[in-house]
């Protein structure tokens, strides 16, 4: 016996890419549509920003609003040019990043670490539930004394609070995950007498690869809101504190000029995390 | 070969115990291709999970003749991230025989059942049938003695069924491999098997046991034969419906 016949359905379909060039008049006018709409949203975002900004300076600039309260863009723009010159600005945001992505790190690897042990025994998962659970509703910040008493007023107690307000997720999310895995694909890997273990490594980590990928997008919130939260309780630096010590002392331009740094660093994590997301899912 | 002798097999749940099968017996020889057909929710899977040790039978005895033995489902459970030929190396791996003889084999055998040129494609561009005759070959890459087939073509459309149908058993044929199919389409079980064996509604018995030797052996010939709406006819009288 020699090759047999190609099973049904199986026609390759014709498609021109585009190496071809010879497109038809209406796939270019298609395309063109598709290059338009995406140039509008691009622009309507980059306005939206510019508009916010300009009318936030104008009204500042016309005495509309008072900028001793609401500070302006330009006294945004001075106080990052005073933090630099005295030195201070990527000190601040280095202690801050720094506490974020330990925090994170360690609730990312930790909470996917404990999922894999719950996914392993059943009899923990369903012992373990409430207790996850109540640990997940409780508000973080009420361990907030607790943990600068046990812990102390150190980075240690921020890297700390932005584990415990991040870990939970990452457990729940890593084990919905891998129970999701298809139960055919299970029963496959059973028939072949895999393991615990080689069914983990060969068919639940990767089947549940897009789900680490969408705790981590949701972890990188929590772990900022978590060391941001840490430093509003004890610490002497970070954006957090710079935060805390503008409104005590009523510079609001330091409040701005820090939750302003924040947005930057916040979005960029995420946005490293989506392309690391995009680069696995292709 | 494989031998269900008495078999009972209970399953039990928080609402209350049900006999899916009840002193089962029948044979598979080596090299034959056999069929279990029964009304829907009989237990065929049970059957099926029986026969390949996964599950362990309440009382009676399922005698192997030893030997591998690889598993086909209903759906081919392909794994989307590995490529085609990733796929037919996932049972070598699992049974740490990931040797570069046994994936040359594996390679081979899928070159020869027309797998060549997807070799190092992503399952996602393979047709259903391409993709059922995949996962056929990842059974038999880890050269199992008998296969045990669970529906493998009801996920199909009517027309890629006949095919893959045809497919699959001129492959097990060519490979001399024994097969236990379970199904409930009787029209597949005539036209695939030696012997086809016939439950009652559950707990499965055997209703009747027919050796099928009409045709030429293919499946496609087998149907063309003036005998096969007779067995047609009287397997369906069997099965109640």
């Amino acid at each position: 016996m020699t090759a047999l016949p190609r099973a049904a359905g199986d026609k390759e379909i014709p498609m021109k890419n585009k190496k071809d060039n010879n497109f038809s008049r209406e796939h270019l006018a298609y395309l063109r549509k598709e290059r338009n709409k995406k140039i509008v949203i691009t622009v309507s975002r980059i306005l939206i920003l510019v508009a916010i900004l300009g009318i936030w300076e104008l009204c500042a600039q016309v005495k509309l609003i008072d900028p001793f309260i609401t500070s302006s863009p330009s006294r945004v723009v001075k106080t990052i040019g005073d933090l630099i010159k005295n030195g201070t600005l990527f000190y601040h945001i280095g202690i801050t990043l720094g506490e974020t992505i330990a925090g994170f790190a360690i609730a990312v690897v930790l909470g996917y670490s404990i999922a894999v042990l719950l996914w392993a025994s059943d009899s923990a998962m369903k012992i373990l539930e409430p207790y996850i659970v109540v640990l997940n509703s409780l508000p973080k910040i009420a361990l907030g004394p607790l943990i600068i008493i046990w812990i102390g007023t150190g980075y240690t107690a921020i890297i700390f609070m932005t584990v415990i307000v991040s870990i939970i997720v990452c457990i729940m999310n890593s084990l919905a995950g891998f129970i999701a895995v298809d139960r055919t694909k299970l029963l496959l890997m059973r028939s072949m007498g895999a393991g615990k273990v080689t069914t983990l490594r060969k068919l639940i980590m990767p089947a549940s690869l897009p789900a680490l990928m969408n705790t981590l997008k949701v972890a990188v919130g929590l772990a900022w809101i978590g060391s941001i939260m840490g430093e509003y309780i004890v610490s002497k630096a970070g954006l957090g504190y710079l935060i805390v010590y503008g409104g005590q002392v009523f510079k609001l331009d330091l409040v701005m000029t820090a939750t302003f740094i924040l947005c930057l660093l916040a979005g960029g994590m995420y946005g490293i995390i989506a392309i690391i997301e995009k680069r696995f899912n292709k | 070969m494989l031998k269900f002798e008495n078999i009972t097999y209970t399953y039990h749940t928080k609402e209350g115990e049900t006999t899916a099968v009840k002193d089962l017996t029948f044979t598979v020889e080596d090299g034959q291709f056999v069929s279990v057909i029964g009304p829907s929710g009989c237990g065929k899977t049970t059957i099926l999970s029986l026969a390949a040790g996964i599950l362990a039978p309440s009382s009676g005895e399922v005698k192997r003749g030893g030997g591998e033995f690889g598993y086909m489902l209903q759906r081919d459970a392909l794994f989307p991230w590995r490529s085609v030929e990733q796929n037919i190396f996932l049972p070598l791996e699992v049974k740490k025989r990931n040797t570069p003889e046994m994936r040359q084999k594996a390679v081979a055998l899928a070159e020869k059942y027309g797998l060549k040129d997807f070799l190092k494609k992503s399952p996602n561009q393979l047709s259903g049938g391409m993709r059922q005759r995949v996962a056929l070959i990842r059974t038999l890459a880890a050269e199992p003695d008998m296969l045990m087939l669970g529906e493998p073509f009801s996920a199909l459309d009517y027309q890629t069924r006949l095919e893959v149908c045809d497919d699959v058993q001129s492959i097990i044929k060519g490979e001399k491999k024994t097969a236990l199919l379970v199904t409930h389409d009787i029209s597949e079980a005539i036209a695939l098997s030696d012997k086809v064996v016939v439950l009652s509604a559950r707990p499965a018995r055997v209703v009747a046991e027919h050796k099928i030797a009409f045709g030429d052996g293919s499946p496609k010939k087998r149907r063309e034969c003036p005998e096969f709406s007779q067995t047609f006819e009287i397997l369906r009288k069997e099965l109640g419906i």
